[in-house]
């Protein structure tokens, strides 16, 4: 297997190469891709959709059929890992684990009896000693810093780099680092499975919704100018409303599918304290 | 010998991802524990994402955010006059942004699938669990 | 509303997807309503889309309102707009006829997987509307990752199997991701028609020959062309029955026209037939794909493995059928999409039905099946019939076709090799049919002669109608094939190949 692998990596690479010959040396202003379609977008942009970040533009407008898809992928991706892995387990009657939080002494519960209700102790799996003081604090301080940051890179996708899913994956990075920092049982109670699973869809829901109002308005599958009339602007700033909106809905979708895809690898399906 | 030498040097980013991708589908296809697979398959897709950014390069040419200055976007900005040759192509730009999407989406499949296959057969050995499997 | 339809046969399945996927989490019984809901609207619209093609001609439909090659543009010719009806109308029986199926193999997760089987049916739907290279790609992911999750949910072996699937069909979906990033670097345009106008002054150029390799490659490694068809037989066996009899019979299909919209749009068959001199070794290849297929078939001792790898040789038909270069072939090419993909999904109905009541599909399993299950039998003696091409199902025309196209070409080899590959299908079918009307042997040695009546226990109906709705279409479809050439195929190939 090995030398059939070589072989067809070889292969596939020499006749790769060959067609380079006949490709445009790098950086070059002259090639077909920079002159044929792209100026339109450069030049244009501002005035058909007053966005000033390029990228922006093209991405959640001129090609936001393609990121609705995308968006769509990473939805897939979610509901794919959720449906081959999650495992609903009933509790199973046996000694129980339980944690002192502010000592950090383990306790262990007989078949049947109960711990009296009470926020110092926390359900555990297993013997592991409680994560270290430093990490927790540093995160549980950084935490709300990375959100706040995440949400500016998605409201201030128009002007910088940025947008739904750089923004989305800090936001769900903020939720996988409490995960981490602390478990998993700690993470899920600030972002219910349910609610996770829900907002996820949510999230595509918002952009294709965008899309599909912009029919209901005689316009095509989104184009955003119909929207002018419901916001009370004219077509091209309908235009960059329309795809802030859509980016909000990106951002939903890609934090929750990120939560969601984590907690499901890390517990292997079980949703317990995870790593 | 100096022709190739000057072909490399001026189109080296395509041997880069070309070397690149060559080593994620011989990891693919030769490797036999399936996590490497995975690995080299994300190694395989990093290579397209490179090769379409380099097609985007352009010498002289700066990020595609045009300059804007505050009270004026909007319609007046419409008047500024902007040159396509000072700007970045940003359209492989949008289209990696789908392919980088697609990878993690991807990759995140493939991880739940070999958790699956661990549970399974204990072990992430291809070769093992063949073994595992004719024994039946 | 019908300037709409382009749109709303994506765009209704796509929202009602995620719909699924919210109502799963508050009630479960409406996921299916809603399910069979969005697949009917979508039916219907792509069934309007193919009668206003006929009407007008090729209808563009551009996306958020951008002309084509700075926005997203769909071209519905006559070609798509057959696949689509095909696609959407296979996909719509079938969640009707599995429903059953479904709950009984994936008690707990029926919502996430409705939610995917229509997710899978939106990005088949998406690849072949779209008129955009890039889209395509995109569209080629959604479908791969929700039959990824789909295939992965059958018995013990599936999770390996399906993931030796994702291994390869990531390779196939980045291959013609390249393929696409070298037109791009060539022609600097994503749009398929856009490339197809710039292309000819570059026909000499490697990178254009490179980018055809492998586009060509990637595609025939999702659609499991001969010698790159490993991983099919394992991924389709193991799967559920639902999904199986859901992807068998469309993402195959759905690729090979992937494939044809290649040759015929982007790259254009003054290209590929006359430039390029390979159309001799691929129908070779294809001639390859029919014997190893049906050699491989005739081995197995196992339904379902069986029809996978009668799938394997039919990829070979079509390909070989594209290949020959001229109109009789791709004819015979483009109405085999239609009768294969109504094929297998009669023959995976059937195993479904036989997986619902026996939970197993080996030979010795089927024993007395005839006596036990006539009406699931009887759809799959139609089925077998047109497998077979027997002259009132509609296998017989295709393969009719496609005999005239290998002759008028003089490709003799590939007529031999579906008059062959039609022989070993009669051996199959009826080796099938043969143990299937004997008696279980064992019975009557063990329980001696008070046990010699086993009661029939059929599926039930609401997977019966369902599987004769198909059944009757497979006669239907041979009876009105003259319509469909000269109405819809005829104006899918362009005049220039004669």
């Amino acid at each position: 297997m090995k030398i059939i692998g070589l072989i067809i990596a070889i292969l596939t690479g020499v006749l790769l190469l060959s067609a380079t010959a006949d490709f445009p040396i790098f950086g070059d202003p002259d090639s077909p891709a920079s002159t044929h379609l792209s100026p339109y977008y450069i030049e244009k942009t501002m005035e058909d959709t007053s966005v000033p970040n390029i990228v922006t533009a093209v991405l959640a407008d001129y090609r936001g059929y393609d990121t609705m898809y995308e968006t769509a992928v990473i939805f897939t991706a979610g509901l794919a890992c959720f449906i081959i892995l999650r495992i609903f387990v009933r509790e199973e009657p046996g000694d129980r684990l339980y944690r002192h939080v502010l000592t950090g002494v383990t306790v262990r519960v007989k078949e049947g009896a109960k711990l009296p209700p009470s926020d110092d102790f926390e359900r555990i799996d297993t013997m592991w000693t409680p994560p270290d003081l430093i990490i927790k604090t540093v995160c549980r301080l950084l935490i709300p810093f990375i959100q706040l940051f995440g949400l500016y890179v998605i409201a201030h996708g128009h002007h910088s780099p940025g947008g739904g899913f750089q923004g989305g994956v800090i936001l769900g990075a903020s939720i996988i680092l409490l995960a981490i920092s602390t478990d998993l049982r700690t993470a899920v109670q600030r972002m219910r499975e349910k609610v996770d699973a829900i907002l996820c869809p949510v999230g595509v829901i918002i952009y294709a919704g965008t899309g599909a109002l912009c029919i209901l308005f005689g316009f095509n599958f989104l184009d955003y100018s119909a929207l002018a009339p419901l916001l009370h602007v004219d077509p091209i700033t309908a235009r960059s409303h329309g795809i802030l909106i859509v980016e909000i809905g990106v951002g939903i979708a890609v934090m929750c599918t990120m939560i969601w895809i984590y907690n499901i690898l890390s517990s292997g399906g079980k949703y317990d304290e995870g790593l | 010998m100096g022709d190739l030498l000057q072909i490399i040097v001026a189109k080296y980013n395509y041997w880069i991802y070309i070397t690149l991708m060559m080593i994620g589908l011989y990891a693919m296809i030769g490797k036999n524990n399936l996590v490497k697979k995975i690995v080299g398959m994300s190694i395989f897709q990093t290579a397209i994402i490179l090769f379409y950014v380099s097609i985007g390069v352009k010498k002289g040419a700066t990020i595609p955010i045009l300059e804007h200055g505050h009270g004026e976007h909007g319609h007046s900005a419409a008047a500024l006059i902007v040159h396509a040759v000072d700007y970045v192509n940003p359209l492989p730009h949008v289209l990696m942004l789908t392919a980088i999407v697609v990878g993690v989406a991807t990759l995140g499949v493939a991880l739940a699938l070999a958790i699956k296959v661990h549970n399974r057969f204990n072990t992430l050995e291809e070769d093992e669990i063949l073994a595992q499997i004719r024994e039946k | 509303m019908s300037q709409q339809y382009p749109a709303l046969l994506i765009i209704v399945p796509l929202l009602s997807a995620l719909l699924i996927s919210i109502t799963g989490w508050i009630n479960k019984r409406l996921c299916f309503p809603i399910a069979v809901a969005a697949l009917a609207v979508s039916a219907y619209s792509c069934i309007g889309l193919l009668l206003r093609v006929v009407d007008e001609g090729v209808i563009v439909y551009r996306l958020g309102g951008w002309d084509p090659p700075m926005g997203i543009a769909y071209y519905v010719d006559h070609l798509n707009a057959l696949v689509l009806v095909v696609v959407s109308v296979v996909a719509l029986i079938n969640l009707i006829g599995s429903k059953k199926s479904i709950e009984l193999e994936m008690p707990g997760k029926t919502a996430p997987f409705y939610a995917l089987y229509v997710l899978q049916v939106t990005g088949l739907l998406g690849v072949v509307v779209t008129g955009d290279a890039f889209n395509l790609y995109v569209l080629l992911e959604i479908t791969a990752l929700s039959g990824y999750a789909m295939l992965a949910m059958g018995d013990d072996r599936a999770p390996l199997s399906t993931l030796n699937y994702l291994y390869i069909g990531t390779i196939g979906a980045c291959f013609y991701l390249l393929g696409v990033g070298y037109l791009y670097i060539v022609t600097g345009s994503l749009n398929m028609v856009d490339i197809a106008n710039i292309l000819p002054p570059l026909y000499e150029s490697k990178a254009v020959l490179a980018a055809f390799i492998i586009c060509l490659v990637g595609v025939w490694l999702k659609m499991a062309f001969f010698p790159l068809h490993a991983w099919l037989p394992n991924a389709y066996t193991h799967a559920p029955s639902a999904a199986s009899s859901l992807i068998a019979p469309l993402v195959t299909k759905v690729m090979i026209y992937v494939m044809i919209r290649l040759i015929l749009t982007v790259f254009t068959p003054e290209f590929t037939f006359n430039i390029l001199a390979i159309s001799e070794p691929i129908v070779w290849l294809a001639v390859v794909a029919i014997f190893m297929g049906a050699i491989l078939a005739l081995a197995e001792r196992n339904l379902k493995k069986m029809l996978t790898y009668i799938i394997v040789a039919e990829v070979g038909y079509m390909v070989g059928g594209a290949w020959l270069g001229n109109r009789l072939g791709m004819t015979g090419a483009i109405l085999h999409i239609v009768n294969d993909a109504l094929m297998t999904l009669c023959a995976f109905m059937v195993v479904s039905n036989v997986a619902y009541k026996l939970k197993g599909y080996a030979f010795d399993d089927l024993k007395g099946l005839f006596r036990k299950m006539p009406f699931t039998m009887g759809a799959f003696v139609v089925a077998a019939l047109s497998m077979i091409g027997v002259p009132p199902t509609c296998g017989f025309f295709s393969k009719w076709y496609l005999i005239s196209g290998a002759i008028q070409s003089g490709q003799y080899a590939f007529m031999v090799a579906l008059l062959f590959s039609s022989l070993v299908n009669v051996v199959l079918f009826f080796r099938v049919i043969e143990i299937c009307f004997y008696e279980p042997f064992s019975d009557h040695h063990g329980h001696g002669h008070d046990h010699h009546a086993e009661p029939m226990a059929e599926a039930p109906v609401s997977m019966l109608v369902p599987l004769y709705v198909v059944a009757g279409g497979l006669i239907l479809v041979g009876i009105y094939t003259s319509d469909i050439v000269n109405y819809v195929i005829e104006f899918a190939i362009p005049k220039s190949i004669l």
